[in-house]
Formats: structure tokens, sequence, C-alpha cells
């Protein structure tokens, strides 16, 4: 069975029925064609349609061409077997067991159909063997963090196997944004992970002026992206701060944990919320960014520019900072294309994915920000691709600043047009966010798919570890600081 | 090893006076609600900008913890901040508080603002109060998040394994109420669901400042300052 390719781009919407609809065996092999020929599965996910159908639906990123190609299947009624892509296609290992955990569908020939968010009746991996041992931490760590559980099976100290389970975040976020108001779900958009209030916050907002066909002004546009970046600023240099820590190079951590404040403050400044919640809304943003405030940010940014430079210099050039880094939990290009890595966790592996520029979004329509990437993908590849993306975005805020268009700030969404679907991409500080939603004949949100880049980047953490030593683990973690709540929803 | 004392002199000193004197906030950041007509939830508040809606304003003041979950509720400009720990209780904790912290569900907002008050601008351990590792080394818990179904169990767990004496403190709007997550299946709505709470902060997520206030409030430390 052949059919036409049907490509949208970033941002778009579009009725249901464009979307081509196969049966399962065709969907597969198109999945796993387009994978073969430079595509990336960007989202795979089920849907109950209106007809009480259940529909799988892949999105497909040719990265390369910036082109992204939506198709569906209609599985059928009764007990539903999907025979799985992992074994062929790695990449799809989580879409998968999302899938059967979400829908109870029956993924045969999946290596490891393990629950996602859900701990009824599992048991964990286990190495049985005199030699070995097992190391559990978690849901509740020792820092201040998120929960989460890890499992180690180890020989000695050597790491044999890292087990995650996640899930404990579990709030419900897809189910609630099918559920609640828009002025609400646009508060819980803000809510998935709460350090990258303006990456989910500006994905929902451009699913409902695609599904409401608003153009947003362009100096909201603008003021979006300037709050994109600095957002990114302040979480790589917490970051670069946390790993610091981890080796315990202090004075540096002192610093960078100071400096994150900086960004964290010029996003209080700009939106009265140090994480920038109550900024973007759908139709353009809040709050303004106007002349005294330009100056103030411009002389604020400076000085955070010559300040981050002479501390991630010190970092770096710190010879026992770099024995630490180098070599620890290395991941190969050809893993990470696998795995379907993205954001940092994926440049710092060689890989050229940045939706910024790949699927250009919002005012990166017009401004540009360089792609960044290392070659080497261990911690150390993983530290330095903050340093330069860090540098990057504040070159292009400080340019950013003297091209503030004039006019509007926000132009109300009208009414969403009934059975259409629409996706928006972002890149985060993390990576790709990916949030999809199909509209009912009634107009209201009947699915709304939420993908965090963590989503995509856990796996990542596990196979860092393999055949390191305990001791690794922290930095290991710290280099990926992948969300916990972005991942559980 | 020069550098790393040439930079230490460029950083200098960067902890701020508190509370000895509060720095300006932002004019748009959201503090306490001020010329409320009719009443306010500070335990569901978002703080978002377009929550008044004409019943009330947003104030510059930080200060929003409170002892009582019916204190949460402004009626009109008065708000019963929190009252300090009893005399006993101060003894123990007074001098020294160490806390664990439990994210129940927490986004990583709340979380994130508790982690960054152990930072030289902050610098929470000059009051004498520590994020701990262990609940059995602490004296009290610092919850955030609306208390998944799937973090109940292990919460209730680190609260039991808290040595008594202990206080429990609820910080941000999920972990008073649900927040943003109210009426989702998967939550209980707030910590006193599950612990009693004896501190409740409010915010989505508060302030570093607003936390602080809350905690040396019930050490009785502001006057002394």
């Amino acid at each position: 069975m052949s059919f036409e390719k049907f490509y949208v781009h970033n941002g778009q919407s579009w009725p249901l029925e464009q979307v081509p609809v196969m049966d399962e065996a065709s969907f597969r092999r198109e999945i796993l064609k387009s994978c073969e020929t430079g595509g990336r599965l960007v989202n795979l996910f089920g849907y109950h349609a209106q007809d009480k159908n259940l529909y799988l639906c892949a999105v497909i990123g040719m990265d390369q061409e910036g082109k992204l190609s939506v198709f569906a299947a209609r599985m059928p009624g009764g007990q539903v077997h999907f025979e799985s892509l992992t074994p062929v296609l790695p990449q799809a290992h989580l879409f998968e067991r999302e899938i059967a955990e979400q829908f109870g569908i029956i993924i045969q020939g999946h290596p490891w159909l393990k629950p996602v968010r859900s701990h009824q009746d599992y048991s964990f991996y286990e190495i049985r063997s005199e030699e070995t041992h097992e190391v559990a931490v978690g849901p509740v760590h020792a820092g201040i963090i998120e929960p989460g559980h890890f499992r180690f099976q180890c020989h000695g100290e050597e790491i044999l196997n890292l087990e995650i389970q996640l899930g404990w975040q579990h709030r419900g976020v897809e189910k609630m944004m099918a559920e609640i108001s828009l002025e609400r779900a646009m508060l819980v958009a803000e809510s998935i992970a709460g350090d990258t209030v303006i990456g989910h916050g500006t994905a929902f907002c451009n699913i409902i002026e695609a599904l409401s066909d608003t153009e947003v002004p362009l100096q909201a546009e603008m003021i979006r992206i300037i709050a994109l970046e600095l957002e990114r600023l302040a979480n790589h240099v917490g970051d670069m701060g946390a790993l610091s820590t981890d080796i315990g190079f202090l004075p540096v951590s002192a610093y960078f944990g100071r400096l994150r404040g900086e960004f964290l403050n010029l996003s209080m400044e700009l939106c009265g919320s140090r994480f920038g919640r109550s900024l973007c809304r759908p139709g353009g943003v809040l709050f303004s960014l106007g002349p005294e405030m330009i100056e103030d940010f411009r002389r604020r940014l400076l000085k955070a520019q010559k300040d981050f430079m002479e501390i991630a210099e010190l970092f770096f050039s710190t010879s026992s900072v770099l024995s630490r880094l180098e070599s620890t939990g290395r991941i190969s290009r050809q893993t990470a294309e696998e795995l379907g890595l993205v954001g940092p966790a994926a440049r710092s592996c060689d890989l050229e994915r940045d939706v910024r520029t790949d699927y250009a979004f919002g005012m990166f329509r017009f401004q540009h920000i360089p792609v960044s990437t290392v070659v080497s993908g261990d911690v150390y590849a993983r530290a330095l691709i903050r340093r330069l993306e860090a540098q990057r975005s504040i070159e292009f805020l400080l340019e950013a600043l003297d091209q503030i268009p004039s006019g509007e700030l926000l132009k109300k969404p009208s009414a969403l047009k009934p059975s259409h679907m629409a996706l928006s991409l972002v890149e985060g500080w993390r990576g790709e966010i990916a949030h999809v939603a199909i509209t009912d004949a009634q107009s209201r949100l009947m699915r709304y798919k939420v993908k965090d880049p963590s989503f995509n980047n856990w796996i990542a953490l596990s196979l860092a570890v393999r055949g390191a030593q305990i001791s690794d683990f922290p930095l290991c973690n710290k280099s990926f600081n992948l969300s916990y709540a972005g991942h559980d929803l | 090893m020069w550098q790393i004392l040439l930079n230490r002199f460029k950083q200098g000193y960067r902890t701020i006076p508190y509370p000895k004197s509060v720095p300006s906030f932002p004019k748009r950041y959201r503090g306490r609600p001020v010329d409320v007509k009719g009443e306010v939830n500070l335990g569901e508040l978002l703080f978002n900008e377009e929550a008044p809606k004409g019943d009330f304003t947003y104030s510059q003041d930080h200060r929003l913890a409170v002892s009582k979950k019916e204190d949460l509720i402004l009626k009109d400009n008065e708000i019963k901040l929190a009252r300090a720990l009893d005399e006993k209780t101060k003894r123990l904790f007074g001098r020294s508080l160490k806390l664990r912290q439990v994210c129940a569900g927490g986004c990583s907002g709340c979380e994130a603002e508790l982690q960054v008050m152990n930072i030289n601008v902050f610098d929470l351990g000059r009051f004498g109060i520590q994020f701990v590792a262990s609940p059995r080394h602490a004296d009290g818990l610092v919850i955030t998040g609306p208390v998944t179904k799937n973090m109940e169990l292990a919460l209730k767990k680190t609260y039991e394994a808290t040595p008594h004496p202990k206080i429990v403190i609820a910080v941000g709007s999920c972990a008073i109420s649900g927040g943003p997550f109210r009426g989702s299946s998967e939550i209980r709505h707030g910590a006193d669901q599950v612990v009693p709470v004896d501190l409740y902060i409010p915010g989505c997520p508060p302030h570093p400042l607003t936390i602080l206030d809350g905690l040396l409030r019930v050490l009785d430390k502001l006057d002394k300052h």
C-alpha cells in the first residue's frame, strides 16, 4: 500500500482527516523506512478518535530538510497487538512502553516492556551472583531534587547495569489538559517542568495559536525568545555550577550559582517571576520590554557575560577539573543517534540537532543562533556544550535587545478549529519539546500529547554509567540534568 | 592557584544582609495580595498575573508564611503571619534546625528555590539551618509538590523515619492545595492530606526570601537581627 506523504511545518495545524491513515503493517514499514532515510522519531503516541477507534500517530522529523511528516494507523477493535519497532529502531523503546501503558496495547517483541509511570506489579532487573551486589537509591534522594529510583547492579565498584525507574512525579498532566479550561491549561503547561516554564509555555501557546489561526505580534515573539534564551542561560550556568559542586571545586560552584541568579532575576524583572511564569500567553506575552528595561538588561547582561567568561575560563583551565570530566560517561555518536537523543546531550555527541535551526519557530525564523556541537560525548563534552551555548545565548540576547519590534503585545486568539491537529516543537534548554494537540468536533482539546526532551534522554544516563564506577554516577547525572517531572507528566 | 585567588577577589562578598535589610523587589514582582475585596486563598493562588480580576492587587511584600491553614485565607489586608514555635521546641531547634526535603510531585520550581538558599547570596547556614541527606538526621521535613499517589507511601515513610519532635513545612501552592494540578485524579491535594503540617509557605514558587522569612519566623529569629 502506498500513500502520499503528508508534511507539516512546526507550529502548524491541519484538519485531522488530512493525516494519512494506514493499516498497522504499513505504518510500521513507513516509520522504519523514514528512519532509514534520515528521519528521526519526534513523537509516537496513541489517541482515541471520536469514532471510538484507537489510532497510533507518528511524527517523523527529517532534520536535514527541516520537514516533519505525520501519519497514523487505525488499530482494530478488541485486544490490540502491535509488533514492536524497538528491536530494529531502539529510539522507539519508551514511546512503545508509554503506548502499552496508556492504551493497554500488547507490544509484541519489545525487549523490555516495563511500566513507565505506574508502579504496579513490577519487579526490578536482577543479576544473581555471589560476586555482585545491588545499590538502590531513591525515590527520596539525599539532595534537594526530584524523586526517581535508581538501581545499580555492581561488580565491586564497576556498574554493570543501572536501571532507572521513574513515574513518582506523575500528576496526570496529559489527561488534565483535555479536561480543563484553556486558561487553566496554560498554567498547567507552565508547571510541566518548573525549570522549563518558557519552553513548555511557548510550546503550549504555539499549539493554541496554530489551532486558532492567530498571528502572534512580532514584538511578543521576540520577547518570548529573549525569555527562552534567559531560561537556557540560567539553567546551563546552574548546571556548570552543579558539576563544579560534584567535583568539589567549590569557589567556581559558588560563582556559577550566584551568576545563575542574575539570569533568573532578569526574568523576574521582565515578568515578575524568576522562572518566567505569567509571561507567555496564547496570542502573545503579558509584559513589554521598554527602553529603560532594555538598557538595564544590556548593562546587566554585559556584566554577566564578563563574569561568565572569567569563571568558565577558570573552570576549564583547571587540570584537575579536566581530568575528572574527560572520558567520564561517554556516549558514542552512533549510540546517540540510535537512541534518538536530543538537545545538548545530542550536540555533545556531534549530532547537529537543534529545533531553533532545523524547525525554526517564532522569531528564530528571522534570527539565527549558530548550532554548537562537541565531538567527544563525555561529561566534558556536556559541560563544554553548555559553555558554548551560554556564550552564544548571551551574544544573541545582546543583539536581540536592539531589535525588538514595536506594535502589539497580545492578540486574543479566537475559538479553536474543530477536528484539527497541531504540532509545536520548541528547543528548550534540555532539547526538543514536542507538543501535539487534537481537537474534537466541538473544538475541545481531546488529546494533548507532551514530550519533554528528558523522555528521549533518560536512557542515555543508564548507558553513560555502564562500566563506570558508582562514584561517576553523580557527575554523569548532573551532566545530563534531566527532568523527572517532564518525563513523568 | 593565583587565578583562583584573583577570581575570589573579583567576585567579592555576595551574601545579602537579610533580614537586617530587605532587597527591593522588581516592580512586576507579585507578592502578598492587598486591597482584597472578598477573600483570597493564598494556598490556592498561583500568583499569576491575571489572577486578581479586580478582586485584589499584588504588593511587593514577600512575607507570606502562615502557621495555620485557615490563616491562608486573606479577608482584608491583615495577614496573620507564622508564629514562633513554643519555647520548648524553640530551645531544641532555635540554634540548629536540620531539614530533610521531600519532593512529592513538585515541578522543580520550588525545589530550585530551596536549593538556591544554600548558595552564598542567601547563605542559609548562617541561621543554623541546614538541609540534610537523611530523614534520620533531620528535625523536620520540607515538602514540595501536591503529593502524587506514587509518592504518598515514600512521603509517609520519610515522615515516620524522622525522629520526634519534628516540624513539617509545606512549600508552594502544590504542597498546600495541589496548586495548578488541583482536580487531578493522580494526586492527593497537598501535604497535609498525608502528614500534619506546621508551616505553610505559599507561592508558585515562593521567592527564596519568602521561604527564609517563614523559617526565621518560626525560629523567632527575625527581631533579633
